[in-house]
């Protein structure tokens, strides 16, 4: 046997898993920075993005999957749910006497994290309803996706048109008290919530992990996704995984929204609407459907992100994550880890 | 407010609802007639508006500190040319509808092949991309500063108070030519191969019809109608910046014009918006609450949605026949 068929034969062996390419994009990136061509601070800045990113698209991804269109309403309900925190903020939790600010490291205090939930939750309900009230009507009546989609255009619209009139155009901002960036070693400085956000994300995407793979409404969520027909005739309750869709992907993007809010130390009503870009982006290269796929296509359109900002003016960041989903729509539309067009 | 100055307001409320007009026709052709989703509107309004300012506007002035280093100044180029009919104004409009179907076609090459949505999303980042390059190259467009030296059409023959009224007549005439041409085009074989491409692709294709070329097509005419749209409006206001290319007034408020004037139907796409933009101007009158604009960005999402469920075929449905000659 000739050097040439070993190689080969052991190629055939090493079955290269996405954790494998993972791996090596991680021991570039390392090596990339330590001959100082990239800046690691920029990667690291740009894996605090990814977790936000993540955080709406996995919740993106879900309706996608299971409701087969795409949903243009969801970085405004990010936006609606970082402004019903600073309500609860601004309003109950401030005649109460809660409105310390600086908890621990973070600037934010822990009024933040009691509001935290109630968002979570009205985002939810919110979103259950507008199925309700829409959505399922749209279903129902047999129309096309793509008719539903165009309705989640007016939700979209809708709902900043509701942040916009009880809270106005301007800038806002949650109570904070301004802290140093933390010094890391090789010259990676974060900036002080950043534990925080990426803590959430790790956090709120292990137990997405845990339901979708351990619980039974989870199991049937994936079979959904996976064949809508083929679940149905096996019995599960479609009605009951829609509504647990609507609730996680909601909640998912109130997390994000705060996140946002908390990251970029503002809230604007155009927050949530410019955020889809990279949403479905993140989407598009995990592959529909996949909520980890998400996740890593969230942490790349971050990282790059970032990173781009070493040679292209930092405005453009959003058209790096739209070249990327270009690429990625012109190569491969079924995503990277494969998923279902 | 007297007689005279109701009629001013109504001509001017009416330059901008034929604006509008013209955008709600190339969405027509998009949306209603070959089931093309784009919520890019604002990329090719942008497109168009730029590519005819910047061809008929003068050059930049060193004591002026503008940064952009292209003016085409065509007014002046084509001096004797202009014939004292302004023709200047046709080469500008002619140049935006091709710089808009010339910027739709890698868009609708990347995404016209895969599901419906992708091309949604793909428009949405367009125009944002275009946007964002117009905001800051500002070699090209002077940034956030805009252009504002855009010549008016026929500025010399009336007084600039009574402008608008000829404007009226030009946005009606282009907007007439437009209507005739869809018209013409939707009625035609290769409308309908459009219209049975929306119903269902597969019969279209079986029946050895190239999906992709045609789609394309229809997606090159709606973005050219569209560029259009943008050269009038710039030639109109005579300032455009990117603040003007905002999703709500570049690309909503005509989503809801469609919707609920009539997808499919180029009438009620003009009926629809002069209905929208009247309700929009008209809500400026309430008192208080009502007034505010973003109740009416509010409104505007509840339209969208109201005809969707309620009405699915906006005021003026689609109208259900084969030829002009067989009823």
């Amino acid at each position: 046997m000739d050097i040439l068929s070993k190689i080969k034969l052991l190629g055939n062996r090493i079955k290269l898993t996405p954790i494998h390419y993972f791996l090596l994009v991680v021991m570039v990136i390392i090596i990339l920075s330590f001959l100082s061509v990239i800046k690691l601070e920029l990667v690291v800045n740009g894996l605090i993005m990814g977790s936000i990113i993540a955080m709406g698209s996995m919740g993106l991804t879900l309706v996608y999957g299971n409701l087969k269109f795409a949903h243009i309403a969801h970085g405004d309900f990010m936006t609606l749910a970082a402004y019903i925190v600073l309500f609860i903020l601004m309003v109950p939790l401030h005649s109460m006497g809660l409105q310390s600010t600086g908890l621990g490291p973070f600037t934010f205090g822990y009024p933040l994290l009691l509001a935290l939930p109630f968002a979570v939750l009205i985002a939810a309900l919110a979103a259950i309803t507008l199925d309700v009230v829409i959505y399922r009507r749209l279903r129902d009546r047999g129309s096309s996706t793509v008719i539903i989609a165009m309705c989640s255009l007016g939700v979209a619209i809708a709902l900043r048109g509701i942040v916009q009139v009880i809270w106005g155009g301007d800038i806002e901002q949650y109570p904070r008290l301004s802290k140093l960036y933390y010094q890391l070693p090789m010259d990676v400085r974060i900036p002080p919530d950043a534990i925080f956000i990426t803590g959430v994300a790790l956090i709120s995407t292990f137990f997405l992990h845990l339901f979708l793979t351990k619980s039974k409404i989870g199991k049937a969520m994936r079979a959904t996704a996976d064949n809508t027909e083929l679940a149905r005739v096996t019995g599960i309750n479609t009605n009951l995984v829609t509504m647990w869709t609507w609730a996680l992907s909601a909640g998912f993007a109130a997390i994000a929204g705060v996140l946002l809010a908390v990251f970029q130390a503002q809230l604007l009503p155009s927050m949530g609407w410019s955020f889809l870009i990279p949403l479905f982006a993140a989407v598009i290269l995990g592959g529909i459907g996949n909520p980890y796929g998400a996740f890593l296509g969230a942490m790349i359109v971050g990282v790059s992100g970032e990173v781009s900002t070493q040679w292209i003016n930092p405005s453009y960041k959003p058209v790096i994550a739209f070249a990327i989903l270009a690429i990625m729509l012109l190569m491969r539309p079924q995503g990277i880890l494969g998923g279902k067009d | 407010m007297d007689i005279l100055g109701i009629i001013d307001y109504t001509v001017g409320w009416a330059v901008v609802a034929g604006i509008y007009a013209v955008f709600s026709l190339g969405l027509n052709v998009h949306w209603g007639f070959t089931g093309l989703f784009n919520i890019g509107i604002a990329g090719f309004f942008a497109v168009g508006a730029y590519t005819s300012a910047l061809i008929t506007t003068p050059p930049p002035k060193e004591e002026l500190f503008e940064d952009f280093i292209f003016g085409g100044n065509l007014p002046e180029l084509l001096g004797v040319f202009n014939l004292g009919i302004d023709l200047w104004f046709l080469l500008a409009i002619l140049a935006a509808a091709i710089a808009a179907g010339i910027i739709a076609i890698p868009i609708g090459l990347l995404t016209i092949r895969l599901k419906e949505d992708y091309l949604a999303i793909t428009t949405l980042g367009v125009a944002e991309a275009i946007r964002l390059i117009f905001l800051n190259e500002k070699w090209l467009s002077n940034g956030s500063r805009g252009l504002y030296n855009i010549p008016k059409f026929l500025g010399d023959w009336v007084s600039p108070a009574n402008y608008n009224y000829l404007y009226l007549v030009v946005i009606f005439v282009v907007l007439g030519t437009l209507y005739l041409i869809v018209k013409r085009a939707i009625n035609s074989p290769w409308g309908r191969v459009l219209k049975s491409i929306r119903e269902d692709e597969m019969t279209a294709q079986a029946n050895g019809k190239n999906i992709l070329s045609f789609k394309l097509q229809a997606f090159i005419l709606g973005a050219a109608i569209m560029g259009i749209g943008g050269a009038l409006y710039a030639h109109n206001i005579r300032f455009i910046s990117p603040i003007t290319f905002d999703p709500l007034y570049a690309t909503f408020v005509i989503w809801a014009m469609l919707m609920v004037g009539g997808s499919g139907n180029n009438k009620g796409a003009i009926l629809g918006a002069f209905v929208v933009w009247g309700i929009w101007a008209g809500t400026a009158f309430l008192p208080g609450f009502f007034s505010d604009p973003s109740t009416r960005l509010f409104m505007i999402g509840v339209l969208i949605v109201a005809a969707i469920l309620l009405k699915p075929g906006g005021i003026m449905g689609e109208e259900r026949k084969i030829s002009e000659n067989k009823p």
